[in-house]
């Protein structure tokens, strides 16, 4: 399969004298730090430029260190994907477990033990990082550069530029996390880091589109593949998004934090076109490129409809950039952009669907695979959760459901059908294709232990949503209960006494969801290392045979 | 690879791909499903209806407001108003009327009671728990024990102006000496007290460090909290001698309340609730159980 591409010449001199210019940027990068480290106004800052300092070094040694070997890596760039699934595996597993403790921080307050590192303000910022971007970064860019180089027949372009987008990801990660847990952000939801990690997210994501459009443009197959339109959709929007909404003036260089450039119901409205469209373009169009390649690859089947990937795809991307304003209805957002919120969110129903269609349907003459691999079935679970939670969207953007819904729990069980069911699950499936697959085993460690991790997840994610629902209406039904004299029926602290038996079931249904990550990291180390379960798949004649 | 190969034929499906392939992946030519297009057609037509009955496109000077004119802050202001004009009958009257005549009123004292609980569900529960009973740091409303009084103008002045609270000159304030801190006591004296305290309030102490502690408390503390220590309602000094406390009655709390002091602090309601709402909730209060 691995085809032996063209390859820049090892000791070519443009390359050195390239390897000499990032160098010395990453070296001037790492003195500037330290200055600013020196100089820092605050404790976070004074800390997070020394570890600028160090990552930029480390950065100069590295490069001189690639520069002294060489290239000797052929064909398709994977290791750079090796390391991107692992982190993937890493940070969902340290996702999973933050969002535990905050799930039983919400039932038992008790466990914040009046420390302010680890409270659930802190903690709850961690945790939503951590899964979507830590997690969730990872394995869309991962996925994607390993979708991109075998749908376009090429090499990554760029070289060691794809590196940067590694590793200064993973550095962006680190920034995030230790900020949230001093109490450095700058109070936008899912936007939390400050100017400098956001401008230094620009540096990678930027080298990200250059490493993938790069790889785009120099593909060998005449088209472009419906997974790359959703990866690309992804990678351009966020940048837009990201840079519109963290518009912000530093109060010092030496300070961590900053001034927002819009304020009021601007700000509002600008955060939750981000945040929405956060969900749209991160959560849906990335995770829909990864269905699109791994279902079809998986089950060994056409995707379903060419037109309705055309068709789905941009009435998605051109409806889903309007619809920010259903996340706040009833508020001091003018009617029509109200209007405008709910209505293109209810256009969006179809749309989304059609990404369903194409996934369930790609399974048409394949169904039986469903029995035989797990890995199927998590796939399928999981575009079965996005068919839920995106027919659920719809639902809570209409204006009258949104009057109940909306600040309630059902929110959370919501996202949580959507980002368990579909994210994880969809994740879940890419890392079991993917590892085997990149590191040259023949299959997986143990096929049982997907099936322990599928029901262990399923099972969490019922649980959860199953909680949040009742807890999240009752929550709505009991704010909104007048007496007959016109006088509130409830307190709020009752509702929230009443949500408690709900809290535990949630951290219940979290805890098993966790549990089955772990089951998967076991499974991922044991393949890597190039192991087979013992017993389990009898003998290699057998296997060939029963397929 | 594939210069455009020519379409073959999907086995399982009969119908032809189009002749793309990316990696062994294909696609077949399939007509969108069609209940997926109308489903898709009737969303597009309800949002443009939708988007004409309500306020939608800005323009540069304003925007369309709808036929039907529909305003969410009038539509606000209509709900509240209407409320209010229900309530005003009876808000009305508790505003106007004393306390006697209120509880005279066997309907007008049927709303003050359910205003009541509801305003001390959402500004009192946080603090004194859903059900009055209190917390450590926080009093019981329910029972005999009362800092500042139990009767129904009593409650409304705590209500009205707070204990210890910055914003408000009238507000109760009980100053009680930080003994320790201070260096009015020393460790060894507090302890005595401690013991003294504990045998008044029926608690198992040691004898001599009670007696040395009953000249200190005579000296230091009886000024307030009254020879006997039965307390001061006037000064807001609470009874030592029944078995109700504030923050607990181990000794080392004791201990910590006599060197540092308490002072804890809750707010005047009076510029945050309208008069007949405080009204309401010191009937309330009155009538879980404690009142005067």
């Amino acid at each position: 399969m691995m085809q032996k591409l063209d390859q820049v010449p090892m000791g070519k001199p443009s390359r050195n004298v390239l390897a000499m210019f990032v160098g010395l940027l990453f070296l001037l990068g790492a003195i500037g730090s330290l200055h600013v480290a020196a100089n820092a106004y605050d404790t976070i800052m004074g800390f997070h430029a020394s570890l600028f300092t160090g990552f930029f070094l480390l950065a100069v040694i590295w490069i001189a260190k690639a520069a002294q070997d060489g290239a000797t890596e052929r064909g398709y760039m994977d290791k750079v994907i090796k390391y991107g699934t692992v982190a993937s595996v890493f940070w969902g597993v340290v996702g999973f477990i933050v969002g535990l403790v905050i799930a039983l921080q919400l039932a038992f307050p008790m466990l914040n033990f009046d420390t302010s590192f680890i409270n659930f303000g802190r903690l709850r910022p961690l945790h939503t990082s951590a899964v979507i971007f830590a997690f969730g970064g990872n394995i869309l860019i991962a996925s994607s550069l390993y979708v991109v180089q075998r749908t376009c027949n090429a090499r990554l372009f760029g070289g060691n530029l794809a590196w940067l987008v590694f590793w200064g990801y993973q550095f962006f990660i680190v920034l995030a996390a230790t900020a949230y847990l001093m109490g450095g952000t700058q109070g936008k939801e899912y936007a939390e880091p400050e100017w400098y990690i956001d401008i230094w997210l620009t540096i990678v994501w930027v080298a990200y589109l250059v490493v993938f459009l790069g790889t785009l443009i120099k593909r060998k197959e005449p088209h472009i593949y419906v997974a790359n339109w959703f990866y690309l959709a992804f990678i351009v929007t966020i940048a837009m998004l990201h840079l519109i909404n963290n518009l912000a003036v530093p109060v010092s260089i030496y300070s961590s934090h900053s001034v927002m450039y819009f304020s009021g119901v601007q700000d509002a409205l600008i955060q939750w076109w981000y945040g929405h469209n956060a969900v749209g373009f991160f959560l849906t169009a990335g995770f829909l490129g990864i269905m699109y390649y791994f279902v079809p690859k998986r089950v060994e089947r056409p995707v379903y409809s060419y037109r309705l990937s055309i068709v789905h795809f941009w009435s998605l991307i051109f409806l889903y950039i309007w619809a920010g304003p259903h996340h706040l209805h009833y508020t001091a957002l003018p009617d029509w952009a109200q209007t405008l919120g709910m209505a293109f969110s209810v256009m969006l129903w179809m749309p989304s669907w059609g990404g369903m269609i194409n996934g369930l349907m790609t399974l048409s003459g394949a169904w039986d695979k469903l029995r035989t691999d797990p890995v199927v079935r998590m796939l399928v679970v999981s575009i079965a959760f996005y068919g839920m939670s995106t027919f659920e969207g719809p639902v809570m953007s209409i204006k009258a459901v949104n009057s109940l819904s909306h600040y309630t729990d059902w929110t959370i069980g919501h996202v949580h059908s959507g980002a368990l069911g579909w994210v994880g699950m969809v994740s879940f499936g890419a890392i079991y294709c993917l590892v085997p697959w990149l590191w040259g085993r023949k299959r997986l460690y143990s096929d049982k232990l997907v099936e322990w991790h599928f029901w262990l997840a399923t099972i969490g994610i019922v649980f959860y949503i199953a909680a949040m629902w009742p807890a999240g209406i009752y929550q709505g039904l009991m704010w909104r209960a007048y007496d007959a004299l016109g006088f509130l029926e409830y307190s709020f602290v009752e509702s929230v006494a009443m949500a408690h038996p709900y809290f535990m079931i949630r951290a219940l249904g979290g805890g098993l969801f966790m549990l089955g990550s772990l089951v998967m990291a076991y499974n991922v180390y044991r393949t890597i290392r190039g192991d087979e379960r013992i017993g389990e798949y009898g003998d290699d004649a057998q296997t060939v045979a029963a397929e | 690879m594939s210069e455009h190969d020519k379409p073959d034929i999907d086995d399982h499906t009969g119908v032809e791909t189009t002749g793309h392939d990316w990696d062994g992946i294909k696609e077949l030519n399939m007509p969108l499903p069609k209940w997926w297009l109308y489903t898709f057609y009737v969303s597009i037509v309800w949002a443009i209806g939708y988007m004409i009955v309500y306020p939608s496109w800005p323009s540069l000077s304003g925007y369309y407001s709808g036929l039907i004119g529909y305003s969410q802050r009038d539509a606000v202001a209509e709900d509240i108003a209407e409320a209010n004009s229900k309530r005003a009958v009876y808000s009305n009257k508790i505003a106007a009327a004393s306390f006697d005549e209120i509880r005279a009123d066997v309907a007008l004292m049927e709303v003050a009671q359910a205003g009541g609980k509801a305003a001390f569900g959402d500004n009192c529960a946080p603090c004194h728990g859903t059900g009055a009973q209190g917390f450590t740091g926080f009093p019981n409303l329910n029972d005999d024990e009362w800092l500042w009084g139990g009767t129904l103008n009593d409650i409304e002045y705590t209500i009205q102006h707070g204990v210890r609270f910055d914003g408000d000159d009238d507000t109760r304030l009980s100053d009680m000496p930080r003994f320790k801190v201070d260096g009015i006591l020393d460790r060894a004296q507090i302890l005595d007290v401690v013991e003294h305290v504990t045998k008044i309030a029926g608690g198992e102490a040691d004898a001599d460090r009670a007696a040395r502690g009953a000249a200190l408390f005579a000296d230091n503390c009886a000024a307030c909290h009254g020879a006997d220590g039965t307390g001061d309602r006037s000064q807001g000094a609470p009874n030592l001698t029944d078995a109700i406390w504030l923050y607990g009655s181990d000794k080392a709390v004791l201990y910590a309340s006599i060197s540092n002091s308490r002072k804890g602090v809750m707010p005047a309601w009076a510029g945050r609730l309208d008069a007949a709402t405080i009204k309401q909730l010191a009937l309330y209060v009155h009538a879980l159980g404690g009142g005067e």
